[in-house]
């Protein structure tokens, strides 16, 4: 059974007035790996910094084990933390670096030695131990960030997006080496990031923010396939979002036109968001399709396609592994399975409109790497 | 092309050098190797044996005023660094502002509170307490010393603090650092650099020092090598004996800036300006 480590309650946080947490209540289990994914500015690094010990918040509770820790130090609580581009030592070496903790916490020499070299293993570092830390790649010192916290046996590593700084290839191969560290260790992570990919992939349960305030929490797969509002959709994953009626249970009008749907106990015509993924829609010619449409863009993506498809002076994204020509007419065809019903909420009309959507695509990768919140 | 514009921008100053440090060290070199009739000889060199003593003091007073200077002024520093941006504006002008007055002016002040019938003896006396003797001790010197190069203390200390990443004293307490440990395991590790900066900011115009110890100290027993020079060129009239001092002199600033560099130096980035 899942045990209950750290819960946070009615969290609210400020800073000179502006209000950064609103309302935060989360809880972690043990053995858990949680992900708090959100854009720049959240609150997600401010949700881990308190954990951390580093903020107190404005209002509300931080408990530990059920007792409440707001005001512990840091250096007293039972985490560790990865942080954002490291933090290591400069004037240590990687042994001084991983051990500094158990010598703080005078830990007999030889049984430093022993778990130093044991997280040397576990990180793949043996070897390195006289390595000035500034020697080492990127990747490497992650490493040595990592084996830093863990080599104290904490109940909960707190990561804050650990991987930000790193190329897209190490990154991958990191994201796997961490998930088996943390089972490996059976530790709990919670794990601060912007990139849905890396939360969707790594995580147990997934905690979507926004605003300060939590948006969905669930597992990867829940989120994506059932994303509870606009905001969501469009944070995980591609969506084309649209406004559509809700006529009956497992009935939706848009477009003009009804479909099926799995969904169901909405009030009758009451006015939802669809969302649409791009991978779910099938190109058919168009007389066969439920929609016509119209492909006004079409980029080349490696593994597929993504076109931009004009519906009624609606964009949409579909992504798709056969070309279509730009001007050519397409025909979609969208099964119950591949409409996702919401309920209307602030960020309805936000997203999920393709119009814009090479600035869209440059935006993203304007943020990828260099945040920090 | 910018190569020979940067060449030759810099010529003026590389012929400054040249006419200005690089020949009159030849000079002096050229006096302390020769008697007063300019023959070649060593005797000035074996002459220096009977200033070991001074030289000794001279090593002596000036680190235990750059030894008081670290222990005034790290605090000091650490404090503006920790300060916001317009507290540590205006407490780093403050820390500058005795530098914009006359040197002389700042060591004859000292003379004028400290002397026998000076400011603090005269209060002292009013208020029934025993005059002291301050003025003409080594201590007297040692303060001068020290008031006038805290400043070169600070400030290398003040910026080098203010490099140490708020990251790293964050992972110190993660790592369990109570805020005592995260000093001396992290923040003072980190500081090396500006220590060691700062002492031989300090020690090295305080060793060759003259005036400080002609005005505070006594001719007896607190002259420095500094005063001997002086006193050799001037008074005694032998620049063949002053040259061989000063060159003494310089060997011992290189090999005492050379050790503390050594100290730590080479295990630092260096912002070690000697």
């Amino acid at each position: 059974m899942a045990k209950e480590l750290i819960r946070l309650q009615d969290l609210v946080m400020e800073f000179d007035g502006e209000r950064i947490l609103d309302g935060i209540n989360l809880y972690f289990n043990d053995h858990e790996f949680l992900t708090l994914l959100g854009p720049s500015g959240c609150g997600k690094t401010t949700t881990l910094r308190i954990i951390g010990g580093f903020l107190t918040p404005t209002s509300g509770k931080v408990l530990f084990d059920g007792k409440e820790v707001n005001d512990v130090p840091p250096y007293q609580r039972q985490v560790n933390t990865v942080f954002q581009r490291y933090a290591l030592f400069p004037h240590l070496d990687v042994y001084d670096n991983i051990a500094f903790g158990l010598n703080v916490a005078k830990v007999d020499k030889q049984e430093i030695h022993d778990r130093v070299h044991e997280m040397l293993g576990i990180v793949g570092l043996k070897g390195y131990e006289n390595r000035r830390v500034e020697s080492l790649s990127g990747g490497q010192q992650q490493r040595v960030a990592i084996a830093r916290a863990l080599v104290n046996r904490p109940k909960v590593l707190l990561l804050d997006e650990p991987l930000a700084a790193l190329d897209l290839r190490l990154r991958k191969d990191m994201q796997n080496e961490l998930k088996r560290i943390q089972q490996a260790m059976g530790i709990t992570f919670i794990y601060v990031t912007h990139d849905q990919e890396e939360a969707l992939s790594m995580s147990d349960t997934v905690v979507v923010m926004d605003k300060g305030r939590i948006q969905q929490i669930g597992r990867p797969e829940d989120i994506y396939n059932e994303p509870k509002n606009a905001f969501v959709a469009d944070f995980i994953g591609e969506s084309n979002i649209l406004d559509g009626t809700m006529l009956a249970d497992y009935k939706v009008r848009f477009f003009g036109r009804n479909f099926e749907c799995l969904d169901k106990g909405f009030a009758p015509n009451e006015p939802v968001d669809v969302v649409i993924r791009p991978e779910d829609i099938d190109i058919v010619p168009p007389e066969q399709g439920h929609l016509v449409g119209t492909v006004t863009s079409v980029t080349f993506k490696g593994l597929n396609y993504d076109i931009i498809c004009e519906f009624r002076g609606f964009k949409w994204l579909i992504q798709t592994t056969d070309f279509h020509p730009v001007g050519a007419t397409i025909g979609i065809l969208l099964n119950p399975e591949d409409i996702h019903i919401m309920k209307k909420s602030e960020y309805s009309g936000m997203f999920g409109d393709y119009s814009s959507y090479s600035a869209e695509y440059d935006e993203l990768t304007e943020d990828a790497g260099n945040e920090e919140d | 092309m910018k190569k020979t514009n940067a060449a030759l921008l810099s010529t003026p100053y590389i012929v400054w050098m040249v006419v200005f440090t690089l020949v009159p060290l030849g000079v002096v070199c050229f006096y302390a190797l020769t008697d007063a009739a300019g023959n070649f000889t060593w005797a000035n060199l074996l002459e220096l044996r009977a200033y070991l003593p001074v030289l000794w003091q001279s090593i002596l007073y000036s680190l235990a005023a750059a030894f008081i200077c670290l222990l005034l002024g790290y605090p000091v520093a650490y404090y503006i660094s920790h300060r916001s941006p317009t507290a540590q504006k205006f407490l780093y002008m403050l820390i500058m502002l005795p530098m914009c007055m006359s040197f002389l002016l700042r060591t004859l002040a000292w003379v004028g509170l400290l002397q026998d019938t000076g400011i603090i003896n005269d209060l002292l006396a009013s208020l029934g307490l025993a005059r002291l003797k301050l003025i003409r001790t080594p201590g007297a010197v040692i303060l001068g010393m020290v008031y006038n190069y805290l400043p070169y203390m600070i400030l290398p200390l003040y910026s080098t603090i203010c490099k140490i990443d708020h990251r790293l004293i964050e992972a110190a307490e993660d790592l369990g650092c109570t805020p005592v440990q995260v000093f001396s395991k992290v923040i003072l590790p980190l500081s090396v650099p500006g220590i060691l900066s700062g002492v031989t900011m300090v020690f090295v115009p305080a060793v060759s020092t003259f005036y400080i110890s002609q005005k505070l100290g006594n001719p007896r027993d607190t002259v420095l090598i500094g005063d001997i020079i002086e006193r050799l060129f001037k008074q005694a009239d032998n620049p063949n004996l002053g040259a061989a001092l000063s060159l003494v002199l310089m060997a011992l600033v290189f090999v005492c800036t050379g050790i503390m560099n050594r100290f730590g130096g080479d295990t630092q980035e260096g912002d070690v300006i000697v």
